[in-house]
């Protein structure tokens, strides 16, 4: 179950997206946070929403993965809206019914605030959907490579998340195998009052350390008998290659941000 | 003539957490070509020599030669290109997400040029049959199938010499006749240097030469047939004979008027059924 949270989040597909370079769309992502921030009144916000839709559209990705990814967020978008509804208090009245009073300032704050929030998370979502974790770590190591210079472990960094990346399913079925084990000698994990449950959790994590431990070691003594010393003078074998597709959607994005700049009050 | 690759000369080793010696006064040579066994139950310093042959521990006295190199902190990388290992735990040596990812972890180390390593990771997965197998992660695959993508990381790497230590002790039956097939057809088309840690002497029976190790000493060196011959001492080193070897020697005390110890089931069938014959 957790392994589809996890991994699951992938839906392979054939789409513009998809095809990608990870650095390009890791950029777009991150630009585009800081750009939904420009959103200030009903047009740019359109704009921007047009867009988001507009990417999904082209990432082929059926709706209702983006759906159940959103799932969970939803209800703090919805707990959001409400809390500037009923708690700014400027601009007109609109609505009154007891003591219940809702302005038009309100009202404003809270669709354009939950929107942005629900348009961001509409974004990562396509990211996590149109990339495996594996091309996200080496988009990442290509281009945090600068920070090298200041002597920040870049190699180091993204080897402990492809590795952790690896092992995660692997300690999934451990876990799993544990578990089992333990309610065979008698161990509840699903019943009793909280107090209880977290006490059945320790036979489940100390095995599972002392085994991570143990696979930790045998690794590191694999990766040096395989050769392994450090970044330097290595060769990688995943390539990625920046596309005219990158730039193009680089270049939609650029035109999205002039778009807020000149129509923003 | 048979050409010696590694040489052993009077090599102790002990760990620093350790009150005694992992191993004492151990001298031999290494054949290229050969596949040879080392055998002997747990803590007889088998794989303490394993590691200590790819450089991974250095020896406290005496010194190995590899390939006319001495092995010393700084050859060890020189060495570690000749020497290929597979451990024992299939998982816990499969370090790529994916298995071209794994196999190319090692070229990666070495700085091979990436066209040149492309073509490697798809000749070597193709050597041990795992060419299908290029995009799957490591959970969907058996410890067999896993064990097989680590022999493609090691043969990528074209070394002289393969070091299985204990790589088939945690498969089941088949996955270790897979695997010891694969290797097999390796030694035969590379010519390479097969060396074998094991405690499974059914599996050392099929080696060209056996070394046994009992308590950080050598303890006997010959052929299978020589060292099953030992029978009973074996048995006191904490080892378990094959069963046709076991079974020859009891039906020989029964009187059977067999010739010699059968290391394999089916030499044993062939003479039990033409014996009556000859009679």
């Amino acid at each position: 179950m957790m392994e589809k949270m996890i991994f699951g989040r992938y839906v392979p597909a054939d789409s513009v997206i998809h095809r990608m370079d990870p650095r390009s769309k890791l950029i777009l992502i991150f630009l585009f946070v800081c750009i939904v921030f420009l959103a200030n009144n009903l047009l740019t916000y359109g704009f921007l929403t047009v867009y988001t839709f507009f990417m999904i559209a082209l990432s082929k990705v059926p709706f209702r993965f983006i759906y159940t990814g959103l799932k969970p967020v939803l209800l703090l978008v919805i707990f959001t809206l409400f809390l500037h509804l009923f708690l700014t208090k400027e601009g007109e009245v609109i609505f009154q019914f007891g003591w219940l009073t809702i302005y038009e300032e309100g009202l404003r704050q809270g669709v354009f605030i939950s929107l942005r929030f629900f348009l961001l998370i509409l974004m990562t979502s396509i990211l996590t959907l149109t990339t495996t974790p594996i091309e996200i770590t080496d988009g990442l190591e290509s281009l945090l490579a600068p920070l090298n210079k200041i002597k920040f472990p870049v190699h180091e960094l993204a080897l402990m998340m492809s590795i952790s990346l690896r092992f995660i399913p692997t300690l999934m079925q451990e876990t799993d195998k544990i578990m089992k084990a333990q309610t065979a000698r008698g161990v509840d994990f699903a019943s009793g009052p909280i107090k209880d449950r977290v006490k059945a959790i320790i036979p489940l994590l100390i095995p599972l350390f002392v085994s991570s431990f143990k696979r930790a070691e045998e690794l590191a003594v694999a990766m040096e008998a395989r050769g392994y010393r450090g970044g330097e003078g290595r060769t990688k074998y995943r390539q990625l290659s920046w596309g005219l597709k990158d730039t193009g959607m680089l270049a939609l994005l650029a035109a999205l941000t002039l778009v807020l700049f000149l129509l923003r009050t | 003539m048979k050409e010696p690759l590694v040489e052993l000369k009077n090599v102790s080793f002990k760990y620093d957490t350790e009150a005694g010696f992992a191993l004492r006064n151990v001298s031999f040579t290494i054949f290229m070509g050969e596949w040879l066994a080392i055998v002997g139950h747990n803590g007889s310093g088998k794989s303490t020599l394993a590691k200590l042959l790819n450089g991974l521990h250095f020896p406290l006295e005496g010194n190995i030669t590899v390939g006319g190199i001495q092995l010393a902190e700084a050859t060890v990388w020189e060495t570690r290109k000749k020497i290929g290992m597979v451990f024992q735990n299939p998982d816990n040596q499969f370090v790529g997400t994916t298995v071209q990812d794994d196999v190319a972890f090692g070229l990666e180390n070495h700085g091979i040029e990436r066209n040149d390593m492309v073509q490697r990771v798809s000749q070597s997965l193709e050597k041990v049959k795992m060419a299908q197998f290029l995009d799957q992660e490591p959970h969907h695959l058996s410890g067999g199938q896993k064990q097989r993508v680590a022999i493609a990381g090691v043969i990528a790497l074209r070394p002289d010499i393969i070091i299985l230590d204990e790589s088939t002790s945690m498969l089941d039956p088949r996955g270790r006749e897979e695997v010891l097939e694969t290797v097999r057809e390796l030694k035969q088309d590379y010519n390479m240097t097969v060396i074998s840690i094991t405690h499974d002497l059914e599996e050392a029976a099929k080696a060209d030469r056996i070394l046994v190790m009992n308590k950080g000493q050598l303890y006997r060196e010959g052929t299978p047939e020589e060292i099953f011959q030992m029978d009973d001492e074996l048995v006191k080193l904490g080892l378990d004979i094959p069963f046709p070897v076991k079974l020859s020697k009891m039906l020989r005390e029964k009187g059977l008027p067999l010739s010699r110890h059968y290391l394999s089931e089916e030499e044993l069938v062939e003479e039990l059924w033409t014996s009556h014959s000859k009679m």
